[in-house]
């Protein structure tokens, strides 16, 4: 029995033993070539050749379409305008009211995207927060109840809205309950803000098992020997958490913080799937906006779709940027 | 029995339970129904045949009408009760409906057609699961080769993925040289941007490069993944430097260095890299909508994406084909899911 | 011994070389009901009698494989062969001329004419391919809800505004949801537009869509969203994209649906006889009673390696017998001139749908010629998307009808700016 369950593994072993070995043949002999200090510049060149080909060169590109106009596709055969993109995308009589702007749609994305990456952020983790706390403390098949906040993680974006569209809709199962409770059904997917308020709920169901495992990972590293000190001195669990807890829970928090922000304002298949950006452009979000205007229609604006994602790179850099300032500010402050 | 006594009801407090207890549990229990919840009502009414599907309010569990084999008639008739004019109830079958009227005949006698109003009749139900839904959406909807591509794409994606990433971030992490900062950052920097922006610029080189329909198109060009980089080199920050610095006086090349002692360190992080690749690859849909346009070569998420939008009415057979789609990853959820878990836990992804 | 070898070798070289010589060609599709499962019939019918061919359908989504991926792939000179699509003007540039290689461009000039000229660069005589289906946008009502609200369904020319009323009642009588439903598209907009008088374009042929005929058009769908007769679940419940009413019109949720021929055979297989539905005459406005023509093309794309099979497959699939059997089966109505006039064998027991491809074909000489026109367009897209989306606006009260009108034109005029450049 055990030679079968080693077999597998040893089987596996000795294909990656062998692997490596071939990889070997090429690696070590060009170690003696270049020598160790360039090394670390052949490890990197495989991931910074696929990188630098269809992710960087594309970004550049993209640059370059920002500062051009028309509809080819072929970046030479694109007339170079300058800023005029940039200066149509910006060009606006009142910044909030999106009717006054020239690109409209744009300024719609902007405010739609703002509210739902201020609440969808705020609410996910809270409640990632939340759960971890109660995961981390001692409760049975803690393994079980780990794993069910995280399976919605690994559906797809197109699965995720499938479900919600069939019980959020006009005969689905959320007014079968609420016609049961005796209210009247809701047309959730036709008012603004109930369509809103839902691809928040939403990206919080589908997304946060994956900040609550990071946070609890966090959590479990706090030594408990802290807390049972805490625990001798007498301070209440308020206490404890607001001054063992919270500030060590902290780099953590300051990594989710980053990557949820950076995930919300990309949101898009889930969206696009559940409600197309609707009613109206009620839940139109900025890569919306770019997929839309270079793709879903007739004439593609490819330069104004760069051009809006340009702005949206920038964005989330100069975001992230003053995020990790402030997350290093705090942690001189704490330390 | 009391270890057993004592393993059910180990909680905060000692003997007692705790109020936080109940609220813990509580809490759990509901986030079981909240996260699975969905899912199973995705998958009951899956089962469910189309007349079925459009009642309001919907039935819990899959009802079909009741049909009935009467002598005389080629197809199977459906059964239905019927009130009669004086008042009492019969069970007969329909032949057929025209207008307001329905001609029904009774299974035991069915020489006799009997005329009733539509507004009469009540279908008679049984539980059924309408396996048709999916035997039909399997036939229409190339099920095993969509899975197929969608396995080969992903294993071969995720395997690049594991060996480039953790070459990269193995440079980055246990290496000084000129330019390791500006390089981390441009790989972090790009985090942001989603590749639904920057897809035209990519489907313009994967055509030069000659990519389109070809499964390397999907493959290579997701591989260099920025978290991926990002993770393993967190991960491998943490493996001491003496470690390598011992195998290099013993006369190991940094080859070796990489793959026996680093990569076996790491493999928590690896496993969690791994797990994140399938997910990624296995749901990508629109880059691969874009450059797979030969049906042959199509994944699974395409597939429902592109039938989704097609049968939009037909939702028994959409909601069938989400179901199918979910599956394999939900088994893999399934078998690995102690794996999945302990696994984030462990890379403790700190600032 | 020898000879039988030789003849042996022989026949195994010629079975060989012909393997080796197979020309694979690929075919985009995409299927409104099942004429997918037609076209592979008669395409492997075309493959036995000609095995130096075959051809490999590729079946994809409507709108995120022939309106988004097939344009863009076209553009970066990587398509398919031949491919079935509906923006027949737009997409011109990248279409096949058949002419040098047909054997009898007259046959197609004569049955497909004034078809081809949707599918033709300005001012050229290239033979890109033959209509799939010929397309008629006219309402649909079920009339065993009329029936069983007995109220009578109105005769000879009626107004939108008098169908709205009776549909109305009918729905309240009969307990039904919505009185009517519109595709969510300005294609299907447009007739009843053109109806109440739109002109669609000015003196010099640009697209001007502010008029009187349209303002009615608008404000009557505004209305009928406030009031609650169109059902909002199309409009409203989805955005950004083209959503088919069909859906509550199968399940007798609304009374009237606006849309067009192509649903016969979809309704033929999934209404059948569950309720009585019928095709009525478009209804009329100050103008007309019109409906929008339209249709999807099967045509060769340029960049193919192998345009003499190209012609070849064509060829086969426009002979006569061969659309009329098509047709026949698919429930679609005939592009081709000759089959128009001799009448198509409508394979279908359903009353129902017989009834309604009769009532399609008597309206197609019924058409107005702005709608021709606009169909004719080679941007009509871009007037029928923004048209549809910035309504949209104004239902849901983003936009007033003055801003949303502002906004179309500007919409418009940006989108063939930035195509002239």
């Amino acid at each position: 029995m055990s030679i079968l369950a080693t077999l597998p593994s040893k089987l596996a072993q000795g294909v990656y033993v062998l692997l490596m070995n071939i990889f070997g043949l090429v690696m070590e002999p060009l170690q003696r070539l270049i020598g160790v200090r360039r090394m670390p510049y052949l490890f990197l060149l495989p991931n910074l050749l696929i990188f630098g080909i269809f992710i960087l060169f594309p970004m550049v590109l993209n640059l370059y379409f920002a500062t051009t106009s028309g509809t080819a596709l072929f970046p030479q055969e694109r007339p170079f305008v300058g800023t005029a993109n940039f200066e149509r995308l910006y060009a606006c009589q009142d910044y909030f009211n999106p009717v006054t702007c020239q690109e409209d749609r744009f300024w719609r994305a902007v405010h739609n995207t703002i509210v739902f990456v201020a609440f969808q952020v705020a609410g996910m983790i809270l409640i990632a927060l939340t759960t971890a706390l109660v995961l981390n403390r001692k409760i049975v098949a803690r393994g079980f109840f780990r794993s069910v906040y995280f399976y919605p993680v690994l559906l797809s974006p197109v699965v995720v809205a499938l479900i919600w569209k069939w019980i959020l809709q006009r005969d689905g199962l959320l007014n079968a309950l609420l016609v049961g409770l005796g209210q009247e059904p809701v047309q959730f997917l036709l008012s603004g803000t109930w369509a809103m308020a839902w691809i928040i709920i939403i990206s919080i169901w589908a997304e946060m098992g994956f900040y609550t495992l990071i946070l609890l990972a966090g959590l479990q590293s706090i030594p408990s020997e802290l807390y049972d000190a805490g625990a001798v001195d007498g301070t209440s669990s308020t206490q404890r958490f607001r001054h063992i807890t919270l500030p060590l829970l902290m780099p953590t928090m300051m990594v989710v913080l980053i990557l949820a922000l950076i995930r919300s304002v990309q949101q898009f298949d889930k969206v696009f799937v559940l409600t197309g950006g609707g009613p109206g452009t009620a839940t139109f979000l900025l890569v919306q906006y770019i997929y839309s205007t270079g793709f879903a229609t007739q004439i593609p604006r490819f330069g104004m779709a760069a051009a809006a994602s340009v702005t949206l790179g920038a964005v989330l850099l100069i975001a992230t940027i003053i995020q990790l300032r402030l997350g290093r500010s705090s942690e001189r402050h704490l330390a | 029995m009391s270890t057993l006594l004592t393993f059910l009801t180990r909680r905060r407090g000692r003997w007692r339970w705790h109020a936080t207890d109940i609220l813990a549990y509580l809490y759990l229990l509901i986030g079981v129904v909240v996260m699975f919840g969905p899912v199973l009502w995705l998958v009951l009414s899956s089962f469910k045949t189309p007349a079925a599907l459009l009642e309001f309010p919907p039935t819990l569990l899959p009802l079909a009408q009741k049909t009935v084999v009467v002598s005389g008639y080629a197809e199977p008739l459906r059964l239905f009760d019927v009130t009669m004019a004086d008042g009492s109830i019969r069970r007969l079958a329909q032949v057929r409906r025209v207008g307001l009227q329905a001609q029904m005949v009774d299974p035991a006698g069915p020489d006799e057609i009997i005329r009733v109003h539509i507004d009469q009749r009540s279908e008679v139900r049984h539980f059924r699961l309408a396996t048709e839904n999916y035997t039909e959406a399997f036939l229409r909807f190339n099920f095993a080769i969509y899975l197929r591509n969608s396995v080969v794409v992903t294993v071969t994606a995720t395997l690049i993925t594991l060996l480039i990433n953790s070459m990269a971030a193995f440079a980055l992490s246990k290496y000084r040289f000129r330019g390791r900062n500006a390089i981390f950052l441009i790989i972090i920097s790009t985090l942001m941007i989603p590749i639904s922006v920057i897809l035209v610029p990519v489907y313009l080189v994967i055509t030069q490069v000659g990519w389109v329909n070809n499964l390397w198109g999907v493959i290579i060009p997701a591989a260099a993944t920025p978290t991926g980089v990002f993770l393993l080199r967190q991960y491998m920050l943490t493996i001491p430097d003496e470690l390598l610095d011992s195998g290099r006086i013993d006369g190991a090349s940094e080859w070796r260095l990489y793959w026996q002692i680093v990569l076996p360190l790491a493999a928590p992080a690896l496993a969690v890299l791994a797990i994140f690749s399938v997910m990624w690859r296995w749901n990508d849909f629109l880059w691969p909508l874009i450059v797979l346009t030969r049906s042959e070569l199509f994944t699974l998420q395409v597939g429902l994406a592109a039938f989704q939008g097609e049968l939009q009415i037909q939702w028994h057979y959409v909601l069938a084909m989400t179901v199918l789609t979910l599956l394999p990853i939900t088994l893999v959820f399934a078998l690995l899911q102690r794996f999945i878990t302990t696994g984030i836990a462990s890379t403790g992804v700190k600032g | 011994m020898k000879p039988k070898f030789i003849t042996v070798l022989l026949t195994l070289l010629l079975l060989t070389n012909t393997a080796l010589a197979q020309v694979v060609l690929r075919m985009t599709w995409y299927d409104d009901g099942q004429e997918g499962v037609v076209m592979r019939e008669l395409l492997d019918r075309f493959e036995a009698a000609n095995p130096d061919i075959r051809i490999v359908m590729d079946t994809v989504p409507f709108a995120a494989g022939i309106l988004q991926s097939l344009p863009l792939q076209l553009a970066a000179g990587q398509g398919p062969d031949l491919a079935r699509v509906v923006d027949l003007g737009g997409l011109s540039q990248y279409f096949l001329d058949l002419r040098p290689y047909l054997s009898d461009p007259d046959y197609w000039e004569a049955n497909f004419g004034p078809f081809l000229d949707w599918m033709r660069p300005e001012g050229s005589d290239a033979i890109p391919g033959f209509m799939t289906q010929l397309t008629v946008s006219a309402p649909f009502i079920n009339r065993t809800l009329f029936d069983q609200a007995g109220i009578a369904v109105p005769e000879g020319p009626t107004t939108w505004e008098q169908w709205a009323e009776v549909a109305q009642q009918v729905a309240e009588a009969t307990g039904t949801p919505h009185a009517m439903v519109m595709d969510r598209s300005g294609h299907r907009l447009a007739g009843p537009a053109i109806s109440q008088g739109a002109a669609f374009f000015d003196a010099e042929g640009h697209p001007k869509i502010d008029d009187e005929g349209l303002r009615a058009m608008l404000q009557l769908m505004i209305d009928w969203h406030a009031d609650g007769l169109m059902n909002p679940d199309v409009w409203i419940g989805a955005a950004g994209q083209y959503v088919a009413g069909n859906l509550p019109f199968i399940n007798a949720q609304v009374v009237l649906y606006m849309s067009g021929s192509w649903q016969v055979g979809q309704f033929t297989n999934l209404i059948g006889d569950a309720f009585d539905w019928e095709v009525v005459p478009n209804p009329c406005g100050p103008a007309a009673c019109t409906g929008m023509p339209g249709g999807a093309g099967l045509v060769g794309i340029a960049a193919t390696r192998h345009p003499v099979e190209v012609a070849r497959v064509m060829e086969f699939l426009a002979q006569e017998e061969v659309l009329a059997e098509f047709y026949g089966r698919t429930l679609f109505i005939p592009g081709h001139l000759g089959l128009a006039e001799t009448g198509i064998d409508f394979q279908t027991g359903l009353e129902s749908a017989k009834q309604a491809l009769n009532v399609f074909a008597s309206q197609v000489p019924l058409i107005h010629p702005t709608a021709y026109a606009l169909q004719g367009y080679r941007f009509n897209r871009v007037i029928f998307d923004n048209l549809r989306d910035r309504l949209t606006q104004v239902f849901v009260g983003e936009l007033t009808l003055d801003q949303a009108l502002e906004r179309m034109q500007a919409d418009i005029d940006e989108q063939i700016r930035q195509a002239g450049q």
